[in-house]
This record gives C-alpha cells, structure tokens and sequence, in this order.
C-alpha cells in the first residue's frame, strides 16, 4: 500500500505532489476564463453598434498611473458585486468587459474608504480637487489622507507614447499603424479611434486637459487634471439604460 | 515492510523515531469525528457540483441542476436560468420582501403631492428613512451631511436662502438636470479702482460697513453697462433665480465668506476676490443623463430637503 511514509520519507516526489495539488485550484478556475467565451461580456451600442468600453485616452491613462502611484487601491476597491446592497448604494454590479482595458485591474478587496467603479460623474470636477487636496474640508469624518502635490506637480508626459505601446503590448488595442487606425474606426467609432492613436496622444492629451480643466487652472497641466479625469470617466463608459438586464444575465 | 515497532506500555504502534531516549511517535489513526467530517467535506463538495456551475468543460462549464432562477425581463417575459448571482440580483430586486416593500412606498410617495407627504406621517418617515441614505450617497459629501454646505464651494441647503429657487419644482429641477452657477472674472473688466467701487457697493446693499463716496461710484457701473452686475442681479441687487444669481441684499453669503472676516477690510477683500475671480461651480445631473435617480427619488429627495430645511427653520 501508498503510505503517506514514502512521500513524506522523499523530498522529491513530495515536492511534485505538492505542486500538483496546490495547481488544480488555480488551473480549474483561472484557465477557462481565458477561453470560455462568456466571461467577457458582449457590450455594444444597441444602435450604432460600436463597442461602448474603450481604452482610456492618453490623460486619462496617465491618472490612472498616478491612482497607482499613491496607491489609491489600498483603501478603494473598483468592483461592484451584484448583491441589493451595493447595488443600492454604488450603482450596477461591475461588468468584467468595464475592466478589460485595465492593465493592472483594479478589483481590490479591500475597502477602507468606499468603491470607486462608478464614481464618474458622481461629484463636480470642483469638489474632486478639494477632496484630494483636504478630503476633510467636504467630509469632516474622512480618514483619507491629503494630497495637496497633486496641485503643484506639473504632469510628465514627455513618455506617454512608449507608456501606451507598452499597454499596446499586453493587448490593449491604442493603434500604430493606418491599418489598427481604421480597426479602432470600426470598433468604437471614430472620435473614440482618434483619441487612441498613439502617434497623436501628445496632442490629445493636451487638448483633453484645456478643454476639461480638471484641476480649475487652465493654464497649468497637473497631476491633478489627469487624475481627476480618470476618475470622471469611470463606469461611465455602459449606459446601463440602453440594456435590458436579460443581457448581461446571459453571459452567466 | 518491516514489522511494525510497539510501544511496550499502551501497545500502540509507532513510527519507529525515538527522541531524547524514550519520546516516541505514535501511529495513531486519525480521530473519527475528524475523518468522517472530512468524508462529509467531499460529499458536499459533490453535491455543491452537481447543483451548482462548477467545472470547466471545453467552451463553457457544468451550469448546475435543480436550482434554477426565474426573473422578469423588461419586457414582462418570465425567464428561468441555472444559478447565477446576476439572476439571482435580478430576482431579489423583482420579488425580494425588502424590496417589494420599498418599492409599494416609493410608487405611494411617486404618486402623492408634496402637500400629502408632509400630512401623512407614514409617508413621512418613508421620506425621512429612505432619504438620509440618499443624501448621504448623493449629495451629502458637497452639501455636507447637515445640509449646510462649504462657504465659497457648496451652497447651504437649509438656510432658506435658494441661488436657483426654494419650490419644490425648482429643487426638483436642479436635482435633475444639475446646475451650471457662472459669474464671469472681472480682473480683465474692472480697474483696481472700479473693482473697490463695486466691492464697496455690494456690502452695502446688505449693510455692511463701507466707503460711501465709493459705494456711489460702485452703484453706477454695478447698474450701468460697465459692470452690468444687474443682468443678473438686478438694478435692487436681489438677484435672478433662473441664472442662479445671488441675492445681495440679504445677510446670507454663499461664496464670499464675508461673515468669516472680522475687519470691513478683510470683508472687503472677500467681496473683490469673488468679482475679480468670477464664479464657476457645477453640481452635476442626477436625472437620465447623469446618476440616473429615478423621478421618484428626486421627489424623495425633495421632500427629504423639505425637512431637514424645515427641522433647522424650528430650531
């Protein structure tokens, strides 16, 4: 009979066995996301037929960044579960298509201050800078820190290019060449296809900052407006209302 | 295999490792309440498979059998699915007692007048109960959570004092449609002089300690085309609700913090700031195009602010 005495009396073939069953868990619920179809989540516009989750623009991509940097994800999450109660509270469960651009995601799964997925649109531009400079100048019981440097710092985006080939590479669809120009054309429409043109994401994102304002200084480029303009683009990009909930129940 | 070593007092079987000359390993078996847990475990295990999606096929995975989930499209049509959290949210929120309760409330409250409302008790606290949640989500962090607001950035709410009109309409629509609060920069428009003259005037349209002989100035380009402060503010300074111009003869500031500064000095600099600087506030949609409250609960919100505005007015 197998004893457990010659697997644990043999290092090797304990190692082996060991690698095999701690594997099975992660082969078993990681591997079919990446080839059953359904995961992802088909979302187009119902009328025009473009697909409504691009990739962020150039600013947007660069706040994101700095969301990283300052390690925004340590205390908010950027996922909505599909129970009544977030719901109620943050808006419609998050759809895996909305993250599918993201490069790191960021689920999280910790909330110490509240989920971020559809904070987009949720507060003025106005109240955004005053929160990040002195979260508690507008809610006296945060516990969120400050951020004033976001202010001050002008934004570096002198590598913004090599950043979204970069992303380009793990599969994020920012286009080079004529060729993925007109693809992006086709799948999100142009104006979307014109801000994900790496050749003129310089311009793109300057012109993206004039026209926002983000951080209520026109005439400074901050850390700040980036920010802010990640954060006013998310989960706005689905409008839930153009779906019936049937569709998204069918691709589980 | 080499027969197994007994320990000579108990007559249990042991692995054979002896430590510090008589402390023996056991080869007990495994207790058996543990190992019939542990049967019970894999069992489970089965039975969660078979009932519920579990394991990868080639293209899509095993959906579960016998407890499937019926839910109502948009359309009315009765859809029955394997276990899902989606169908499952969908469900809970078509049938579910909390929600169906909340929901009986909410076409109640939809369906009555603001007057019925404030009658009816019951409706009331519906209105009290459901609407300190919904200002807390959606308007509490500009407004704060009393309603009172930021000097200079968020207008009080409950001061009685209204930029864009204290009815119920009005409110409604401001909640709907947010509001666009813009008063263009003068720093361009206005000599240092001029900028003093108008800054005078306007504290003294209120009562505010100020130069005279300036203030006069200040009136004729506050009224006259030079400024022409009074397109919106009119020629009295009493302001205009549908450009969300503010009243100026009235002791209630909402975005030069003239009651903070202690000197007329300081005062008369927070009133220049404003003119000089202009004024450029957004509080964003909460209707279709932007948060998606439903009619309902803007009116819940409505009635809500109704409240608390009259709770404050009590005190």
């Amino acid at each position: 009979m197998f004893k457990h005495e010659s697997i644990e009396t043999n290092s090797g073939l304990l190692i082996v066995l060991t690698l095999v069953a701690i594997s099975i868990g992660g082969l078993v619920e990681i591997v079919p996301l990446h080839y059953i179809n359904e995961t992802v989540e088909d979302v187009k516009d119902p009328v025009t037929g473009v697909e409504l989750v691009r990739p962020y623009t150039p600013l947007e991509q660069r706040g994101r960044d700095i969301y990283i940097r300052e390690g925004c994800y340590t205390c908010h999450s950027q996922m909505i579960r599909p129970f009544r109660d977030e719901d109620l509270r943050y808006g419609h469960y998050s759809l895996a298509a909305e993250s599918k651009f993201d490069h790191p995601f960021q689920w999280g799964s910790k909330r110490t201050g509240p989920d971020l997925a559809r904070v987009g649109g949720k507060y003025s531009n106005e109240w955004q800078v005053a929160h990040l400079v002195a979260p508690r100048s507008v809610v006296p019981e945060s516990i969120m820190p400050n951020y004033p440097w976001l202010l001050e710092n002008n934004l570096q985006y002198a590598d913004i290019k090599d950043r979204m080939i970069a992303l380009k590479r793990v599969g994020v669809p920012y286009s080079l060449t004529k060729v993925e120009y007109e693809s992006n054309v086709k799948r999100f429409g142009e104006d979307v296809a014109k801000k994900l043109d790496i050749n003129t994401a310089e311009n793109n994102l300057m012109a993206q900052a004039q026209k926002g304002n983000y951080d209520g200084n026109p005439n400074k480029l901050t850390e700040m407006d980036a920010l802010v303009a990640y954060l006013q683009v998310l989960g706005t990009m689905v409008d839930f209302k153009k779906f019936d909930e049937d569709h998204f129940i069918q691709f589980r | 295999m080499a027969t197994p070593v007994k320990d000579p007092l108990t007559g249990a079987e042991t692995t054979g490792h002896v430590w510090d000359d008589t402390l023996q390993e056991f080869n007990n078996p495994l207790p058996r309440w543990w190992l019939w847990t542990f049967y019970g475990t894999i069992i489970f295990a089965i039975v969660y498979w078979i009932m519920y999606p579990a394991w990868p096929m080639f293209d899509s995975y095993t959906k579960g059998i016998g407890n499937n989930i019926t839910y109502k499209t948009d359309a009315g049509e009765e859809k029955s699915t394997h276990w899902n959290m989606r169908a499952l949210l969908a469900n809970e929120m078509q049938t579910g007692e909390p929600a169906l309760k909340q929901k009986a409330y909410l076409d109640k409250v939809g369906a009555a007048s603001y007057e019925q409302i404030a009658a009816d008790p019951d409706m009331s606290a519906f209105v009290r109960s459901y609407g300190v949640g919904m200002f807390g989500d959606n308007c509490a962090a500009c407004h704060q959570a009393g309603g009172q607001g930021v000097v200079g950035q968020f207008p009080n709410l409950v001061d009685d004092d209204w930029l864009w009109g204290g009815d119920t309409t009005a409110i409604e629509t401001t909640i709907r449609g947010g509001r666009m609060g813009y008063m263009p920069a003068y720093s361009k428009t206005f000599s240092p002089d001029q900028l003093n003259q108008v800054a005078n005037y306007v504290l003294t349209l209120s009562g505010q300690p100020a130069d005279a002989a300036a203030a006069a100035e200040g009136q004729k380009i506050f009224q006259g085309e030079t400024g022409g402060c009074y397109m919106c503010h009119t020629k009295e300074g009493k302001g205009m609700h549908a450009q969300g111009a503010a009243n100026l003869t009235d002791k209630v500031w909402t975005i030069a913090n003239v009651d903070a500064a202690t000197t007329p000095e300081a005062k008369l600099e927070a009133v220049k700031a404003v003119i000089h600087n202009g004024v450029n506030r957004k509080m964003p949609v909460f209707g279709k195009e932007g948060r998606n409250l439903s009619d309902t609960e803007i009116k819940v919100l409505t009635a809500y602010l109704q409240q608390m505005s009259a709770g404050v007015a009590a005190k």
